[in-house]
């Protein structure tokens, strides 16, 4: 039995049921980590000693009958924008090349509580801004189904490492669809839960009221499980939410029945032009699946989504503009050389630090805030995001959860859209309004196009409602074999 | 309203943005940041058809911002604050001469 071949539930029974060891998990992994990732580039940085270290002391609890957590000894990746103590932690940004955080996130102390083994940190956009991971300033991030690919992003070091199995499970973050679309572009399943659900506390802030930590994951039952060890109220943020999240998230019957489930099917995300013919037909077989599963499929109406690529390119970078003034050369991060007073110590560093991305968005959004266009740009853009939250609530009152595609194309090549930004941001058109509306949106396979390249459905919920787009995600998922099929060649 | 995009025919806007957000930009860097603004500010304006009288700003989707007593929430141990610290001296970060 090989554990990279396990999905992460059946790693967890297997260390549970000790037929396998965590030791041996991990290295594994590790293995796997050494002969692949060098030509898929997942891996900003491999903790293997902290890892193995990690994974022999739950053994060691283990064999002493010591209590340990639910997901002792599964080894898992985060992306790089979680604070893990003592380990290098860059949000793929030279301003951040050196950083070693001095405390773990939430997120990360919820996970080493329940016996995670820390494979290592994940590529991503920098500081989350992007749909390719081409914005890293490290290094490219390749897709495992084909390698001219991007894995799409932000997350996207975490959806080619779970895609290939160079990790049981990953975290990543979303603020426009960045768990969800490179979920989508690598075959995998991805959860953005509810805004508030996930404690922000030690995540390296993009855009304050969209960013939101998610799992990802080759099942819908392993998403499920990685949501219920991280969710809950957590009074270091200020943001968490205290609404209580139910138990056994991932206890989902096999087989089950989708009788009485009302699914929204919302006209404005299949519209004639912008979306891959192949994805359209990919996600409506999907939606008869679910009707054939007993639901009850009706067409509903989002009608200011449309605005939503508009509204969010403005929200995102004013809060990105304000969020990213804390790097300014004095407490951390890079410092330019030599310079002559204070604002050249910070402009410069600045501008040596950030990559181009990072740069036009803190200029649109210092833009948008700045005197004179703050009414008409910030303020107008939060009017549009009440308007959409609207439409949900009113599309929530006929349906129970709606469907879409989660990206209008599969994957599309590197470099492909580096010269065009606009291009680039309209990547993200069918995830952003569910963050504008901060509920919650779930991606799982639901096919495959042409060149064999992944395609997602994605299932959106009311907020604090993750459990019903699990369930259905689950329904799903066994009533077809999507899931099942692995990446090419040496990924397989 | 009226377009913003004439604000970015020159290099002026763009200047004065970059020095409001303290960020040192090469020649190269703004002229293609002044045409790519442009672009996306066109792109966004199609906001502008939408009448929003009397609509409420939403800043965030979920609960108000809940207030806590103030008190330690982490364990530092001392010198934590400038291990990261690109200069500093005595546990206090260093900066150029302000004055």
């Amino acid at each position: 039995m090989e554990a990279t071949d396990l999905t992460l539930i059946e790693l967890r029974d297997a260390l549970r049921d000790r037929r396998l060891s965590a030791v041996e998990a991990t290295r594994a992994f590790l293995a796997r980590i050494a002969t692949h990732d060098a030509a898929l580039g997942a891996y900003l940085t491999v903790d293997a000693d902290g890892a193995l270290a990690q994974a022999a002391e739950i053994d060691r609890a283990r064999a002493a009958g010591e209590a340990v957590g639910e997901l002792a000894g599964v080894p898992i990746g985060l992306k790089d924008i979680f604070l893990t103590r003592g380990l290098r932690t860059t949000c793929a940004s030279r301003i951040l090349e050196q950083f070693v955080p001095v405390y773990d996130a939430t997120v990360v102390e919820r996970l080493r509580a329940a016996g995670a083994v820390i494979l290592g940190k994940l590529n991503m956009d920098e500081f989350a801004m992007g749909s390719s991971t081409e914005n890293s300033a490290f290094q490219k991030t390749r897709n495992p189904w084909d390698l001219d690919r991007t894995p799409g992003g932000s997350s996207g070091g975490s959806s080619a490492a779970v895609a290939a199995r160079l990790c049981a499970g990953a975290f990543g973050t979303d603020t426009g669809g960045s768990i969800r679309q490179p979920a989508a572009l690598c075959g995998i399943v991805g959860l953005k839960p509810t805004w508030g659900r996930v404690s922000r506390f030690g995540v390296i802030a993009f855009a304050s009221s969209l960013d939101q930590v998610g799992p990802m994951g080759r099942t819908v039952r392993d998403v499920a499980l990685l949501e219920q060890v991280v969710a809950g109220f957590d009074p270091r943020d200020s943001t968490s939410s205290a609404v209580e999240v139910p138990q056994g998230l991932a206890e989902l019957p096999k087989g089950a029945s989708l009788q009485g489930l009302r699914v929204g099917l919302p006209r404005e995300y299949f519209p004639d032009t912008g979306l891959d013919p192949e994805v359209a037909e990919a996600v409506r077989t999907a939606v008869a699946q679910l009707e054939a599963l007993g639901a009850e499929v009706r067409e509903v109406s989002l009608p200011h989504s449309p605005l939503g690529v508009a509204a969010y390119y403005l929200v995102a970078t004013a809060e990105a503009s304000s969020n990213l003034a804390r790097y300014d050369g004095v407490r951390f991060g890079h410092r330019a050389a030599a310079p002559d007073d204070l604002y050249a110590l910070y402009a410069r560093s600045r501008g040596e630090g950030f990559g181009l991305e990072v740069k036009r968005r803190i200029m649109l959004g210092t833009f948008a805030l700045s005197a004179g266009y703050y009414d008409a740009y910030y303020r107008k853009s939060a009017q549009v995001r009440t308007l959409i939250l609207q439409d949900f609530e009113r599309a929530f009152e006929q349906v129970d959860v709606i469907a879409t595609p989660t990206s209008p194309s599969t994957a599309f090549r590197l470099g492909e859209r580096l010269e065009d930004p606009l291009q680039m941001y309209l990547a993200d058109i069918f995830t952003i309004s569910c963050n504008l509306a901060g509920l919650p949106g779930l991606s799982i396979p639901c096919g495959f196009g042409a060149g064999g390249l992944p395609i997602g459905l994605q299932l959106l919920g009311r907020a604090f409602d993750e459990a019903t787009l699990l369930r259905v995600g689950a329904a799903y998922e066994d009533s077809t074999t999507w899931g099942e099929r692995r990446p090419p060649g040496a990924y397989a | 309203m009226e377009s913003a995009r004439h604000l970015f025919e020159t290099d002026e806007t763009v200047r004065r943005i970059a020095r409001l957000a303290r960020l040192d930009l090469d020649p190269a860097t703004l002229e293609l940041l002044r045409r790519q603004l442009g672009d996306i500010l066109g792109y966004v304006e199609q906001l502008d058809a939408l009448d929003t009288t009397g609509v409420e700003p939403l800043a965030a989707a979920g609960e108000s911002t809940r207030f806590r007593a103030a008190g330690l929430r982490l364990e530092l141990q001392p010198g934590d604050h400038v291990k990261n610290a690109p200069d500093h001296s005595t546990g206090a970060f260093r900066v150029p001469k302000v004055l």
